[in-house]
């Protein structure tokens, strides 16, 4: 049992004795063609050294080559986090010794990255935002994949050997590293998390990036120290890698800052190492602990010439940047004319998009919303799926919304119709005629089933010539009921109210 | 100019990952000093107020295309490997974090 | 009939007077290279100048190369003029060692670009020459496969790096070879075997290929016999390759053509001071004044310049260079390509790592590597590569100083003949001054050539080195053609015919 496993702190006590301070290291892996460096492809899940060429295996006398297309997608990156891009900017060699590296060093950028000195607000699920400063983003190689092999759970302990697969060698990243984040305190694991989510966003909309956590197309790594009051200075920090999914990056701060407030309550120090995250104990353990400090002995890549991105092409870049996130659900939030608690709540359920096309297919905002926060939310929930994965489109969603305005159903009818689409019955319009449930609006079968239904019911008859116009509601009733809800109930509530001379 | 001492020369081994025998050691010791000294004029004539040349020939942007070239088989470049099986490297056990 | 010129003259020749018998048809391509391949089987068991020889290859190249030529076609110039490789640059299918135990027997699934252009050419490639391990040293004494011998005197180096390209040539194996230089070593190897040796200018030939030492100071080049053969092989090899960075975009020079001008009227030479004095033999010197004065004669001025600042070339150099070694040979690590070794306690992948390390590289690279990282190291870099690349800076620019008086600069090549095997290996301070006179131009990126300047000390060779601003490398060819062809006149005949005969042992 080593100190590092002292019983942890209840998080809620951590956070009103010490004071969190975050930093998040963010890794993408590009979508480009070609590797960063060589023109092998870059792709997922080829067979095995299979997506090589001699750079990508470092192999002697083999040269890198910059991909012009990966400086771009590093430059949007920048430019999307409001960084200033270098006028001029090296790579480095990174040295370690490590069997997922073809070379022993990893070709990066050390003191002279392409952007720096930027921020991106993140929103947090009530609307809080929080800006989040920038330190640096810049270029760097993918190392390739080590299989481990023999021991019980595929992990490297235990392992006899590894098997190492290089198709992954050479991809481009660009890694994203934060200033150090304060002032979160017990918000500190929702932060951690929604910032990855608010980068991920982002990738997307630049279109540079697939980004998907769960193929590690993006991977945080997450440091988190521990202070007793703001005004103190920093405390030692813990860095857990490749924690792969919001959630994992949630988890992990909060076992971080109840683990680090036990130690630190205890008199302990806090060591300075490496973490994982496991997932399954929902807990952090040591990595091997760093020696010599970790000398990557940094010195500009002697094989590659400085990269220095003209302010003409900056500029290009700039004014194609697509629409990010945050401008883009301010703009729809506007024109949507939704409340802020509106918008927050289609947002945390995911269902922008949907909401986006279902307007952008003719419905009106509101009534998309209805819809997917309403009725699909429902019907989602209790089948247990998202609301993207239920088989209806926003095409879909329109047209039907387009019948009950059209007065063609009603919404009774409408819900109905909703649950044939998502069994597979086809589109709406298709099942209202093929089924017979438009509205029946016709006067002569409504002024038919009205005298029906007063012959049938005089007592409510008397009651609503004698005052009580509620008591209509017992007229109707049948009426949709020998309709099978298809009258159209504002009409037969008319022709009574005429046929008993009531107003 | 520090004296290069045999723990240094231990450590570097170590850094760079090659095995020494004691006697190698002492030896290599013995001979950086007199290489030290050799260079060590160097440091006094290169003045803060004096750029740095890393590339004899000063050159910037050169860049390629994002468009794949011809790559090697999976039996090229397995060809060379110590150990192969399944289509990857056979490497020994790793220690240590992944 | 072809006209029989026996074999031993053939080889004898100049490239450039193969290639001429070979369009005239004198001679088929396969006969040449037999010819040359008889001559190896005879001398290079002695002079141990190869390390692989290819027979079946060349002999297949030589033979298409015929039937191309008999069917009409356009060939190059030196097409089916026998070349040979130092084997630090990769020949697919061909083993490439580098000189070192820990790639016996690699067999590289790629050709090096300039590997690409000798095979597009039709050059048959002989095989691969012996060099000090990674380039590293100045006598090809380090090799792992044993040294090579100096064809004057078997007793005495050939020079290094790459001492088998120049003896390969020197001794009439071959009348071609390419050879690399980062410190000198074309260029000293030159001069301690009466032959020629380029170093163009950095950028001018594609790196893509070459097993990398000092990335930012290596460069491939031509070895040869005649300056106008070396001016149409570096013709040949240069040219902007998209698969190196630092692949200069220019245009290929008229090397040859500046070669048989034979014309140095008003050429203003540079003496540099500081590579003239003590540290240089006497007959080294005096064979470097006697080829000056003939350039007077001929038209040349000769003015004396100071480079002050090459008095740190040597310091930085061998700052500059391990670091980047000790980087570019990080990857042999017995994971996926050459020596594995695994010892038999903890065969852990760290361990394998050190064992192959430590199994696979000799001692001079060991001591590279170990002062690189050093140099390297968090603490140290500012005072030593960092002051090194600045010491860089004073050098071009004391070069750009002086290529303000002069066209060209000139030295002695190297500081004395060639020394006797086993002399210097064991004091490598000693052996690293070999080199004092050509580290400058791999600082500053600028091309040198060195030419036999006569017989010195110990009957012995010396050689006379000429260098140029950067990207100016015709005027080499321009100096060196028309001194060759004075020289040569005085001495009645080119240098290497004083050669001893050689006795000849049977090669591996």
């Amino acid at each position: 049992m080593t100190t590092t496993d002292l019983t942890p702190v209840d998080f809620d006590e951590a956070i009103a004795r010490y004071d969190p301070v975050l930093g998040i290291e963010v890794h993408v892996e590009l979508g480009t063609a070609t590797k960063m460096f060589d023109g092998a492809p870059n792709v997922f899940a080829a067979e095995p050294n299979t997506a090589i060429t001699p750079t990508s295996l470092g192999l002697p006398g083999s040269l890198p080559v910059v991909n012009a297309k990966a400086v771009e997608h590093a430059i949007r990156i920048g430019l999307a986090l409001n960084c200033s891009i270098a006028e001029t900017c090296r790579f480095a060699r990174k040295q370690y010794f490590y069997p997922d590296l073809t070379k022993n060093f990893q070709t990066s950028q050390y003191d002279e990255p392409i952007a720096f000195d930027g921020w991106v607000d993140v929103e947090l699920e009530d609307g809080e935002i929080v800006r989040v400063e920038i330190e640096r983003a810049h270029m760097e190689e993918d190392a390739g994949k080590n299989t481990h092999v023999g021991g019980a759970t595929g992990r490297i302990h235990g392992a006899t050997h590894s098997e190492v697969d290089y198709n992954r060698a050479g991809v481009p990243l660009v890694e994203i590293v934060t200033r150090p984040i304060p002032d979160t305190k017990g918000r500190a694991p929702e932060v951690a998390a929604a910032y990855v989510r608010t980068l991920r966003d982002i990738f997307r909309a630049l279109d540079v990036s697939e980004a998907r956590m769960e193929r590690g197309n993006v991977r945080a790594d997450v440091n988190v120290s521990l202070r007793t009051a703001p005004s103190a200075p920093l405390g030692t920090r813990t860095e857990t890698k490749n924690v792969n999914s919001f959630r994992s990056i949630e988890r992990t701060v909060r076992f971080e800052i109840s683990r680090q407030a036990g130690l630190l309550d205890a008199g302990e120090s806090i060591v300075q190492e490496t973490r994982h995250f496991h997932e399954d104990t929902g807990g952090t353990s040591s990595g091997r602990p760093k020696s010599d400090a970790e000398d990557y002995r940094y010195f500009p890549e002697p094989d590659l010439v400085p990269v220095a991105p003209s302010r003409e092409w900056v500029e290009e870049i700039r004014a194609a940047l697509p629409e990010l996130p945050a401008a883009r659900r301010r703009r729809l939030r506007g024109e949507w004319d939704f409340t802020d608690l509106e918008m927050r709540d289609v947002i945390n359920a995911g269902a922008l998009d949907l909401i986006e096309q279902t307007v952008a297919a003719g419905a009106s905002a509101q009534s998309a919303r209805k819809w997917w926060m309403g009725e699909l939310a429902r019907v989602a929930k209790d089948r247990e799926v998202e609301i993207e994965a239920l088989s209806i489109t926003p095409a879909q969603i329109a047209e039907l919304q387009g019948l009950v305005d059209g007065k063609k159903i009603n919404d009774k009818i409408a819900k109905q119709v909703l649950v044939k689409v998502l069994d597979g019955n086809g589109d709406p319009a298709a099942i209202v005629e093929s089924e017979g449930l438009a509205v029946v609006s016709d006067d002569s079968v409504l002024t038919d089933a009205v005298d029906q239904s007063i012959a049938d019911n005089p007592d409510v008859v008397a009651k609503i010539q004698g005052g009580k116009v509620q008591a209509i509601g017992a007229l109707i009733g049948p009426i949709m009921k020998a309709t099978r809800g298809q009258a159209d109930a504002g009409r037969v509530r008319e022709i009574i109210m005429e046929k008993l001379g009531v107003s | 100019m520090p004296s290069i001492g045999r723990d240094d020369v231990a450590r570097l081994a170590d850094l760079a990952r090659i095995q020494l025998t004691e006697e190698e050691i002492a030896r290599f010791a013995g001979e950086f000093d007199s290489i030290m000294d050799a260079v060590a004029s160097v440091s006094e004539v290169a003045s803060e107020d004096v750029p740095a040349t890393s590339h004899p020939i000063a050159m910037t942007n050169v860049f390629r295309e994002d468009v794949v070239t011809e790559t090697l088989t999976q039996e090229e470049a397995l060809a060379g490997a110590p150990d192969a099986q399944d289509g990857r490297f056979a490497v020994p056990q790793i220690l240590g974090e992944e | 009939m072809k006209d029989h010129m026996t074999s031993n003259d053939m080889i004898r020749r100049s490239a450039a007077a193969q290639a001429a018998a070979l369009a005239a048809g004198e001679t088929s391509s396969e006969e040449l290279t037999r010819a040359h391949l008889d001559r190896i089987a005879a001398v290079d068991g002695d002079l141990n100048a190869f390390l692989h020889v290819s027979e079946e290859e060349a002999l297949t190249t030589a033979r298409d190369v015929d039937s191309r030529r008999e069917a009409g076609e356009t060939l190059h110039p030196l097409a089916g003029v026998p070349i040979a490789v130092k084997d630090v640059v990769v020949t697919k299918g061909q083993p490439t060692t580098a000189g070192s135990k820990i790639l016996e027997g690699w067999v590289p699934p790629y050709d090096a670009t300039l590997v690409e252009k000798l095979r597009a050419a039709g050059l048959p490639i002989l095989g691969k020459t012996n060099m000090d391990e990674f380039a590293m040293g100045s006598s090809t004494e380090t090799s792992a496969y044993g040294p090579t011998r100096n064809p004057w005197d078997r007793d005495r180096i050939p020079g290094g790096s790459g001492g088998g390209s120049a003896a390969a040539v020197g001794a009439f194996e071959a009348p071609l070879a390419i050879g690399t230089d980062t410190g000198g070593s074309i260029r000293q190897p030159g001069a301690v075997t009466g032959t020629v040796g380029v170093k163009p200018t950095y950028g001018s030939v594609s790196r893509y290929g070459l097993i990398a030492m000092a990335s930012s100071l290596d460069q491939a080049g031509p070895v040869t016999r005649t300056v106008e053969d070396s001016a149409l092989l570096h013709e040949l090899i240069a040219g902007h390759d998209l698969r190196d960075s630092t692949s200069l975009p220019d245009p290929v020079g008229a090397y040859a053509e500046a070669a048989r001008r034979r014309d140095v009227k008003g050429l203003r030479i540079g003496v540099i001071e500081e590579l003239e004095g003590e540290g240089f033999a006497p007959e080294v010197r005096a064979r470097f004044t006697e080829s000056l004065d003939q350039l007077e004669r001929a038209g040349a001025e000769i003015v004396r310049v100071s480079c002050p600042n090459f008095e740190y070339a040597l310091g930085a150099y061998y700052l500059i260079m391990p670091s980047e070694a000790s980087s570019n040979l990080a990857k042999f690590d017995g994971m996926r390509f050459g020596l594995r070794v695994v010892p038999e306690d903890h065969p852990t992948a760290e361990n394998v790592m050190k064992a192959t390390r430590g199994a696979g590289f000799g001692d001079e690279v060991k001591r590279r590597i170990l002062l690189g990282t050093y140099a390297l190291s968090a603490g140290y870099y500012d005072a030593y590569y960092g002051s090194a690349q600045k010491v860089r800076t004073l050098v071009q620019r004391d070069f750009a100083a002086a290529f303000e008086q002069v066209d060209v600069l000139a030295s002695p090549t190297a500081p004395t003949v060639a020394f006797r095997l086993g002399e210097k290996i064991d004091d490598p301070t000693a052996m690293y001054m070999n080199d004092i006179a050509t580290i400058p131009a791999n600082l500053a990126g600028t091309p040198g050539i060195s030419l036999p300047s006569g017989l010195a000390e110990d009957g012995l060779p010396a050689g006379i080195q000429f260098l140029a601003p950067a990207r100016a490398d015709e005027r080499l060819y321009q100096v060196g053609g028309a001194l060759e062809a004075l020289l040569e006149d005085a001495w009645g005949g080119p240098l290497l015919a004083k050669a001893p005969e050689l006795a000849g042992g049977a090669a591996r």
